[in-house]
């Protein structure tokens, strides 16, 4: 015990480095260019950051839950995009390691993300379904030769083009229900992504995620037996809130930290006063205490689930109302606190090349509503809360 | 008790297909009723039964076909009339 909490304490002080050393000062670079944060990402495979929490026997580090949540929030405080890509392989890491059911081509492929670092993104958002995840278009398809194929619309791909494998949701076959999905992972010789437009947004600009028309030719190894439904409430979703949370808290805690830092700058310039934006940071400061207590609110429930090995417990309604509500209180109150502290630094964190600029975390957080979208996720909630009981 | 389950799946789970296509323990939502109509299922159910399911049942297993909706409303001392 003592020797994994050690391994996952010098993961995290890694992980820290790598934020402070490396995706931090890239960070504004790779905001006004919309490009890709390759320094971090590969600073991350040096540290064999991609396989943290595959289990040991697959050739990770077999680090916990926690660590991983951590380490979004501390890459969160440097480089919001950077930490958004991390965030997101995990994401698929962490719901492969817990349902592949003894699959041995699933357990080899653990070891080969492992070995080679490799960077796996996701391909579940569809054209068509309306923003729902919970239902697809696209179906695995016979081909001729006992093969499989695939050809789905996507409206983004996080980092698709720089992904070594993609975690696809499609229907089971070709006459299956939309709710009927499986999961697929398809490797760069497998896959072709024809991009769909242009990448020059608002906010989160290095994560690259144009929409793309994805094809895709694989055999049924690579199909995962558990039915997305199960994977869904039992990892993915909660995962993903619990890892983005994280991150974002990480883009408002930096936000916060350089609003303290203008104020004592203020102060030191006349020590005798306390400086009237010192007010606004106390009341700044409560904000950000609330989107802390959501976010570790959420990741204690998913770490209980695990502590107590039951998943069961993730399934049901009331743990889904409450894993919707993190992502939609968090996605909330996160760019509240880094507005918040545009209303702290004034004039001086408005200006993008200040040490007190908030302008890059305000638009980073802007993006958290959006990813699977509050509205659709409050549509959820009100139904959920319809009949669930003690939420 | 299985008849009026059935009735009720046929009402509120807005399934694509009939329901007398399907048998006991087929599923569900692999034919089609979505997250959204298995909560108004749950609801009629509660309503026709007059019970109320606990958190622990409120989840996909429980409500996945007509025999696991029968043997939930067993547990919770529904008689089968």
């Amino acid at each position: 015990m003592t020797l994994a909490i050690d391994r996952d304490q010098a993961f995290l002080t890694e992980i820290r480095r790598i934020a402070d050393e490396v995706a931090g000062p890239h960070a504004d670079a790779v905001d006004r260019e919309a490009r890709f944060p390759v320094e971090a990402v590969s600073a991350l495979r040096d540290a064999q950051a991609l396989s943290g929490f595959i289990p040991v026997e697959y050739g990770g580090q077999g680090l916990s839950f926690e660590t991983i949540a951590t380490a979004c929030y501390e890459l969160g405080r440097r480089c919001g995009a950077s930490a958004m890509v991390f965030a997101m392989h995990q994401i698929q890491v962490v719901t492969i390691v817990r349902h592949l059911e003894g699959s041995p081509w699933y357990a080899d492929h653990l070891r080969d993300v492992a070995r080679e670092q490799r960077l796996v993104a996701s391909v579940t958002s569809e054209i068509g379904t309306g923003g729902d995840l919970g239902r697809s278009i696209a179906a695995v398809t016979p081909d001729d030769g006992g093969g499989y194929t695939l050809e789905k619309a996507a409206p983004t791909v996080s980092y698709g083009a720089y992904a070594d494998d993609l975690f696809t949701t499609v229907r089971r076959s070709p006459d299956a229900e939309p709710g009927d999905q499986v999961l697929v992972l398809t490797s760069r010789d497998q896959h072709h992504l024809e991009p769909q437009g242009t990448w020059d947004p608002l906010g989160m600009r290095g994560t690259c995620s144009p929409g793309y028309q994805m094809r895709a030719s694989f055999g049924p190894e690579r199909i995962l037996a558990a039915p997305f439904s199960t994977v869904a409430v039992e990892s993915m979703v909660p995962v993903t809130h619990v890892l983005w949370s994280h991150l974002w808290l990480g883009i408002a805690t930096d936000a916060f930290d350089r609003s303290r830092a203008f104020v004592r700058a203020q102060a030191k310039g006349r020590p005798d006063v306390v400086p009237p934006t010192a007010a606004r940071l106390s009341q700044l400061m409560a904000e950000l205490a609330l989107l802390r207590g959501v976010v570790s609110g959420g990741l204690r429930e998913f770490t209980d689930s695990i502590a107590a090995d039951d998943r069961e417990r993730l399934s049901t309604m009331a743990a889904i109302l409450r894993f919707n509500n993190l992502k939609v209180a968090a996605s909330e109150q996160a760019p509240r606190v880094c507005q918040g502290a545009l209303g702290v630094t004034g004039i001086v964190g408005f200006k993008n090349d200040t040490p007190f600029s908030v302008g890059r975390h305000i638009r980073d957080s802007m993006s958290a509503s959006l990813m699977i979208a509050n509205e659709r996720i409050h549509q959820t909630n009100a139904s959920l809360l319809l009949i669930a009981k003690d939420v | 008790m299985t008849a009026r389950v059935r009735q009720i799946i046929r009402d509120h789970a807005r399934l694509p297909i009939d329901i007398d296509t399907l048998d006991d323990d087929d599923d569900l939502y692999q034919a089609g009723m979505t997250s959204h109509a298995s909560v108004n299922l749950m609801l009629a159910l509660e309503s026709a039964f007059d019970v109320e399911f606990p958190d622990a049942m409120l989840k996909r297993s429980v409500f996945e076909s007509v025999t696991s909706i029968v043997e939930a409303l067993d547990s919770l001392g529904v008689m089968a009339a």
